[in-house]
């Protein structure tokens, strides 16, 4: 009796072949499925990352150097970046916080940058003197146009020690 | 008089039109009240037989039924107030500015919306304690314990979206902040700030952003994990592991 069925068993494996119509039919379909849910996921993600943006430019004019005095920190609130003056040169400082993105500020009395959100202290240069801050403020590129006037470029982030000279 | 009320009630009774809403006759057996409530969509999910120690309430237990009641509170508010703002910068301010000043009733909404928003977060809270320390997470609650912990996380994420909305100084560095948050995760943070803002500052994107977000996707998010909650409280009979009650009735 359970011989006889496990030759039948046997024989019907022997015909059946390895994979079915049916489950061919279904790993094509799943995969097509699949495939096309993965293009979907990269169609609405670039969807969603706009490619022209309103926002203002990253380039501005900061005028003429001799607004600055010498030994000076100079807050471009509209920039949100300190235009500083040493006896070596010009240098920006970006006036973002790099812990959450609030706006420091210039405290000439203490000679120091702080952050009013949560505390972070920096040097006029930008070095930090005590947290929550991970890193440093960025210095920005900043060089001089034909006429004479400062220019400051906030995507261009240089080393700390190179300086405009004056 | 009530004689009167009642022989009108068997008069709508036998109407053709209640008869089609409703199918059967009166609930007075077991049979046509179970009927009543499989013949029903609002009541269809529900048991049609509970023990009646699921029916004993504690005071705790008004928690999540007054989160939903706030949460429907601040659906119909929030509708009301759709009809007076735009979600664009700088208009979004104006908008607010005028319901509060302007519209006649605006500042009551507007309150309601806000005040009810922080109170719902609040309750919340409270549910979700109450829910622990009473082992509410434990078989056979497991799976409704989670669903609770989204509904938790869209709360917040609602709370989170309206913070920008009024488009203040608040409201401004409060979602600086957060989405600078969001850059800290390792490699991809600064693309998914990218997109949640939709630009690399809060500005006009970013609002409408969070307005879509506010007002459509995550209320259906909460619609649709609200009735699941709902559904499994009733099929699991409460909403925390009962045992021995103080006086002593199991």
């Amino acid at each position: 009796m359970s011989d006889d069925k496990q030759n039948l068993e046997g024989a019907q494996a022997a015909r059946r072949p390895e994979v079915s119509r049916r489950d061919f039919l279904n790993e094509i379909t799943v995969g097509a499925l699949g495939i096309a849910g993965l293009g979907g996921a990269v169609l609405t993600y670039q969807y969603f990352s706009p490619n022209v943006l309103f926002e203002p430019s990253t380039t501005f004019r900061a005028g003429n150097p001799d607004l600055y005095p010498a030994n000076s920190v100079t807050f471009l609130q509209d920039q949100q970046v300190y235009i500083v003056r040493t006896p070596e040169g010009f240098f920006a400082v970006s006036a973002v916080c790099t812990h959450l993105g609030c706006v420091t500020q210039w405290k000439p009395d203490a000679d120091m940058i702080a952050c009013p959100c949560h505390g972070s202290k920096f040097q006029p240069n930008g070095k930090k003197i005590e947290g929550p801050a991970p890193r440093p403020l960025p210095h920005y590129a900043i060089n001089l146009t034909a006429d004479g006037e400062l220019q400051v470029d906030k995507l261009q982030i240089i080393k700390p020690d190179q300086v405009l000279k004056a | 008089m009530a004689s009167t009320f009642q022989s009108a009630l068997e008069n709508l009774r036998t109407t053709r039109v209640w008869k089609s809403i409703f199918r059967r006759g009166p609930a007075i057996t077991n049979r046509t009240r179970s009927l009543a409530m499989f013949g029903n969509l609002f009541l269809h999910w529900l048991p049609v037989k509970v023990r009646e120690k699921s029916l004993r309430v504690r005071a705790a237990y008004y928690l999540g039924s007054l989160s939903l009641l706030l949460f429907l509170l601040l659906v119909v508010t929030g509708v009301l107030l759709m009809f007076y703002y735009h979600p664009a910068a700088p208009q979004a301010y104006h908008d607010m500015k005028d319901l509060r000043f302007v519209v006649s009733n605006g500042v009551f909404l507007r309150n309601m919306h806000r005040i009810g928003a922080h109170l719902m977060v609040l309750l919340v809270f409270a549910h979700m304690f109450h829910v622990f320390y009473r082992g509410g997470y434990k078989p056979p609650h497991e799976f409704n314990w989670v669903v609770g912990v989204v509904l938790l996380l869209v709360t917040l994420f609602l709370s989170y979206t309206g913070y920008l909305l009024p488009w203040d100084q608040l409201a401004f560095w409060a979602v600086t902040v957060g989405t600078n948050i969001i850059s800290a995760m390792p490699i991809i943070g600064n693309k998914v700030r990218f997109v949640a803002l939709g630009g690399n500052i809060v500005g006009e994107n970013a609002l409408l952003r969070f307005y879509v977000l506010h007002v459509v996707i995550l209320p259906l998010i909460a619609f649709l994990f609200i009735g699941v909650h709902f559904w499994r409280v009733q099929k699991d009979g409460g909403v925390t592991v009962r045992t021995k009650d103080d006086d002593g009735k199991n």
